[in-house]
């Protein structure tokens, strides 16, 4: 199965997690900051900004678009209960 | 039913601008959370322009009637052309659906954050939503003559809220932001009773989990000029509206200047009946303070209450939770603390656990579970020592202190680890 790497910066780990992992999953287990509630892409709390490689998560859904705009996410920003990791290397840290 | 001391009509105030709010003198506890010794009051306005009506938020549903009459003493339901909604809480929708019916032309202007809520509110068989238009900062509504201009002022306490500006009168319309639950029929703060602490008290369980969102508002109004401000509950603050600001703005920053600004601070908060508890709180303690750049406080939670506590948490940047192991739980007292954090912000703050145990050993993970629930981070496994901690166990407290100061400061060493070696 294709690996993927994600950097947590605000703990310094790195995590080697299979393709399809949603960011969400990772962070929790490992104790970073990114913080959740519904976990089902609507309340905002879990936003991450995405440091690099954010090529290697799976597009936002329109769901998930209509959500970072309501609540003026800046870019590079996602909702960490909502992307997929795909591969390659990402690092990320608490929006 | 006439309100005690009003009649059925709007109240003026200034031409062409009304309230027409409900009062609910008897209320006695609202939202569940908060008491209310003196009622409360729902507020709704009326503004009137060259070309529409706007009403600016409704009233809690059973108190529509007295709503509309207010309403039709001043405008009929086909020159409406505004419906703005502050915030969609029940106390100030539920006559919402009702005006829609009556008004159906009206435009509904609300937060970009409200439309889904508004969506969840009107269920079938209003499944048909009004027309409506998400605003934020900046956007305007001009009725002729008057023009309404919002501010994006979201969790002031939910979501989806907003404050309008009417712009020609200094006018600002808060929602519940200033407001407070006094129900007073002589409606402005220069006649109505005393309602300092209503207001204080509603700011303390309402706001200030949302402190910093409540600095965000305040850095929207306070350019304002304000000649008047007009909240969703309670006395309408005509004379020195400002101070309220200023005193939002107090409210919002912390009492004393915290002398360890520049550096971070962990709190370690612990029980202990026969001292193996306090021993690794304290080389806890120990060890945090090795690392540069921390400054720790010791606090022993039978030497006071949960609303203390709570401040000293309010401002932590790490909190560490000791506590023994008794009859398979973690002890009142920290579950007491743990439970009165609603009314502040701890969201990312970072969380650990410690305690020594008999036998079994739940509390630390018990604790660890509900820091996580309360949306703290918990970078580093909580440590458990059996009965009477030894001299290596000591040093494994004083390490994890170490190893949570790190995690404060930003200073641990990077590590790389495989999903699958992660438990849970
Ligand atoms: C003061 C207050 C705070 C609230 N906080 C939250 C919250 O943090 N998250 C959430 O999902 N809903 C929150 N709500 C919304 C309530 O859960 C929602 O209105 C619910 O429908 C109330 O259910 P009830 O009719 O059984 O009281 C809050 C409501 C109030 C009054
Ligand atoms: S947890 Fe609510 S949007 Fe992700
Ligand atoms: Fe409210
Ligand atoms: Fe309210």
């Amino acid at each position: 199965m294709p690996k993927a790497k994600v950097t947590f910066e605000d703990i310094g780990v790195t995590v080697t997690v299979p393709a399809g992992t949603r960011l969400i999953e990772v962070s929790e287990r490992v104790g970073a900051g990114i913080t959740y509630g519904c976990r089902e892409g609507e309340c905002c709390t879990c936003l991450t900004k995405i440091v690099s490689g954010g090529e290697h998560l799976a597009n936002p859904s329109v769901l998930e678009d209509q959500v970072l705009k309501d609540n003026l996410a800046p870019r590079g920003h996602r909702l960490a209960c909502q992307a997929q990791v795909l591969g390659g290397d990402i690092t990320v840290r608490p929006g | 039913m006439a309100d005690r001391g009003l009649s059925d009509d709007a109240v003026e105030l200034a031409p062409g601008v009304h309230w027409v709010g409900a009062l609910d003198p008897h209320l006695r506890s609202f939202d569940i959370i908060l008491k209310t010794a003196n009622g409360t009051s729902y507020n709704s306005y009326v503004v009137r322009g060259e070309q529409g009506v706007a009403v600016i938020d409704t009233v809690k549903e059973n108190y529509a009637e007295v709503f509309f009459r207010r309403l039709e003493s001043v405008a009929r339901y086909d020159e409406i052309s505004t419906l703005v909604l502050n915030h969609l809480e029940p106390d100030h929708s539920g006559a919402l659906p009702e005006l829609l019916r009556r008004a159906p032309q009206a435009k509904v202007y609300l937060s970009t954050r409200a439309q889904m809520m508004l969506k969840a509110l009107l269920k079938p068989p209003m499944s048909d939503l009004p027309d409506y238009t998400p605003v934020s900062t900046g956007d305007e509504v001009d009725l002729g003559g008057r023009t309404l201009r919002f501010l994006h002022t979201p969790y002031l306490h939910w979501p989806d809220t907003q404050c309008t500006y009417l712009v020609e009168d200094g006018f600002l319309f808060s929602g519940d932001v200033f407001g407070c639950h006094f129900c007073d029929a002589r409606l402005f703060n220069d006649q109505a009773g005393d309602f300092r602490f209503s207001f204080e008290y509603y700011y303390a369980h309402i706001m200030r989990p949302f402190r910093e969102h409540v600095l965000d508002a305040l850095a929207l109004i306070e350019p304002l000029a304000i000649h008047l401000i007009a909240p969703a509950h309670g006395p309408i603050l005509r004379h020195r509206p400002r101070d309220y600001v200023h005193r939002y703005r107090e409210l919002a920053t912390p009492r004393l200047t915290n002398e360890a600004r520049s550096e971070k601070t962990l709190v370690v908060f612990y029980l202990s009946a026969y001292g193996n508890t306090r021993r690794m709180a304290e080389c806890l303690a120990e060890g945090a303070e090795r690392v540069g750049g921390v400054r720790v406080s010791l606090y022993d939670l039978e030497g006071g209450e949960p609303d203390v506590f709570c401040d000293l948490v309010e401002e932590a940047d790490g909190l560490a939770f000791g506590s023994p192991t008794i009859n398979a739980d973690a002890v009142k007292p920290i579950w007491d603390l743990l439970s009165s954090l609603t009314s502040v912000n701890v969201k990312g703050k970072l969380g650990v656990a410690f305690g020594s145990y008999g036998w079994s050993g739940e509390a630390v993970r018990l604790i660890e579970d509900r820091l996580r629930g309360l949306k703290l981070r918990v970078p580093v496994d909580g440590l458990r020592v059996k009965l009477v901690p030894d001299h290596d166990e000591l040093d494994a407290c004083r390490a994890l202190g170490q190893d949570v100061a790190r995690h404060l400061t930003g200073t641990v060493e990077h590590r790389a680890i495989d999903m699958s070696a992660l438990v849970g």
